[in-house]
């Protein structure tokens, strides 16, 4: 019996030990990627928020309603000209993919400034710097300054545009803001 | 019959000594020395509050220990980000005057491997310093020595909660050296690629409300500019 006891030790631990190797700690739940492969045009991946109901925070100077309630924002005056958001991101098919930060600030060493940083849990994040100034036809464009993960070895443009909702419907949001992204792994770049 | 309780038994007795061995292995201490220390360089740090109602906004999926902050924040409910937190929080300087705005994403990372001691976190920085610029900062944090010094010690007390003096660098990657990959957006921060360090500092923790007097440190290395070439005399 005691020879039983010590097989049972031994096999106890073998079973922790090929458990713990075996089965994951941490599952992250995916969603396809939705890349859209245009002819002679590279490929592209389209993300986007809708207003108000993907909006997580707005932090901004002097706000008559700060979201979220309760909010309080910095009254340094060094802050007067930032504004930062936080966004839940979603793609193609409208189903929440990550997380995303838009920080937008006129300084005087940084200038005008506009960036992202999607973040999207199963993939890693993007750190997006935009043009401050919009294009005529109301894009702003950008390039991919860094990567990490499945994002590490692509360079790339981004380009933001605000769309209103025409819809109509009444629990339509009142528009969104998309993000398409157009990356490519870095060697084809530099080729 | 005999033989099979002895078998479970056994079996019983073998996983609580391989997680016994997994919890107490030396081997598998944290690096309590940030990589930064021996550098010749200039090194800026950023210091804030771990606490969630420190933050300007603290997220999660609503059902972890530590309450998203304010109580009506946006949760983040959804299957694809239920492992991540997020948080919005003013930074501070060492003479703690607030400088800078940083977000942090947080998530549970795939790599995790306890078998190793790494409980590990994919995080994300997204800062902006006025009057200086933006840095975006990547990491791979392991928690492994936080949650076996602190987490684990306070469940097992009989107050659920922890009290004393633990200090210890979480950043382990994606820097050969176990730093931070810093990039620098704009501003005096443009162009920079360099390395980062973030630790924390904890004195307090509760099983019930997380971190109650954590403070965070984000130690950014700033390269020494690189001089022309001396001319020929």
């Amino acid at each position: 019996m005691f020879k039983t006891f010590i097989a049972g030790i031994l096999l106890g631990v073998a079973v922790a030990a090929a458990a713990l190797h075996y089965f994951p700690a941490v599952n992250q739940s995916r969603e396809q990627s939705l890349i859209i492969v245009h002819p002679n045009r590279g490929n592209t991946e389209s993300f986007h928020v809708n207003i108000p109901m993907d909006r997580v925070m707005t932090g901004a100077p002097s706000q008559k309603e700060p979201l979220p309630v309760g909010l309080e924002w910095p009254v340094d005056p060094r802050f007067a000209d930032t504004r930062a958001e936080l966004f839940k991101l979603r793609n193609g098919k409208d189903a929440v993919v990550g997380v995303a930060s838009r920080i937008a600030a006129n300084g005087v060493a940084s200038g005008d400034i506009v960036e992202w940083v999607l973040h999207l849990p199963a993939r890693g994040s993007a750190y997006v710097i935009m043009q401050a100034e919009p294009l005529e036809d109301g894009y702003r464009t950008g390039n991919l300054a860094a990567g990490t993960r499945e994002f590490s070895p692509l360079v790339g443009r981004v380009s933001e545009q605000w769309v209103a909702d025409t819809s109509g419907a009444e629990d339509a949001p009142v528009g969104r803001i998309e993000l398409t992204t157009a990356f490519v792994a870095r060697m084809v770049e530099e080729e | 019959m005999k033989y099979l309780i002895s078998l479970v038994v056994g079996m019983v007795v073998g996983v609580a000594a391989f997680l016994a061995l997994l919890y107490y292995n030396p081997m598998t201490s944290q690096n309590k020395l940030s990589p930064l220390s021996v550098s010749d360089n200039k090194v800026i740090t950023y210091n804030y509050s771990a606490v969630a109602t420190d933050a300007l906004v603290f997220t999660n999926d609503g059902k972890s220990t530590v309450a998203p902050y304010p109580s009506k924040v946006q949760q983040l409910w959804e299957p694809t980000v239920r492992l991540t937190d997020t948080m919005a929080t003013v930074l501070r300087d060492s003479r703690n005057q607030p400088v800078a705005i940083g977000i942090k994403f947080s998530s549970r990372s795939e790599s995790t491997r306890i078998l190793n001691g790494e409980a590990i976190i994919d995080s994300a920085w997204h800062i902006y310093v006025p009057g200086q610029g933006s840095l975006f900062v990547e990491q791979r944090e392991n928690y492994w020595g936080y949650l076996r010094e602190i987490v684990v010690p306070a469940y097992r007390s009989s107050g659920d909660s922890w009290r004393g003096n633990w200090n210890g660098t979480i950043t382990s990657g994606p820097g050969a050296l176990g730093t931070a990959r810093v990039i620098g957006g704009s501003g005096e921060f443009a162009d920079l690629e360099t390395d980062g360090v973030e630790s924390l500092s904890a004195k307090a923790y509760s099983v019930k409300h997380g971190p109650v007097a954590v403070d965070g440190t984000l130690a950014v290395e700033l390269p020494a500019p690189i001089s022309d070439a001396t001319p020929d005399p």
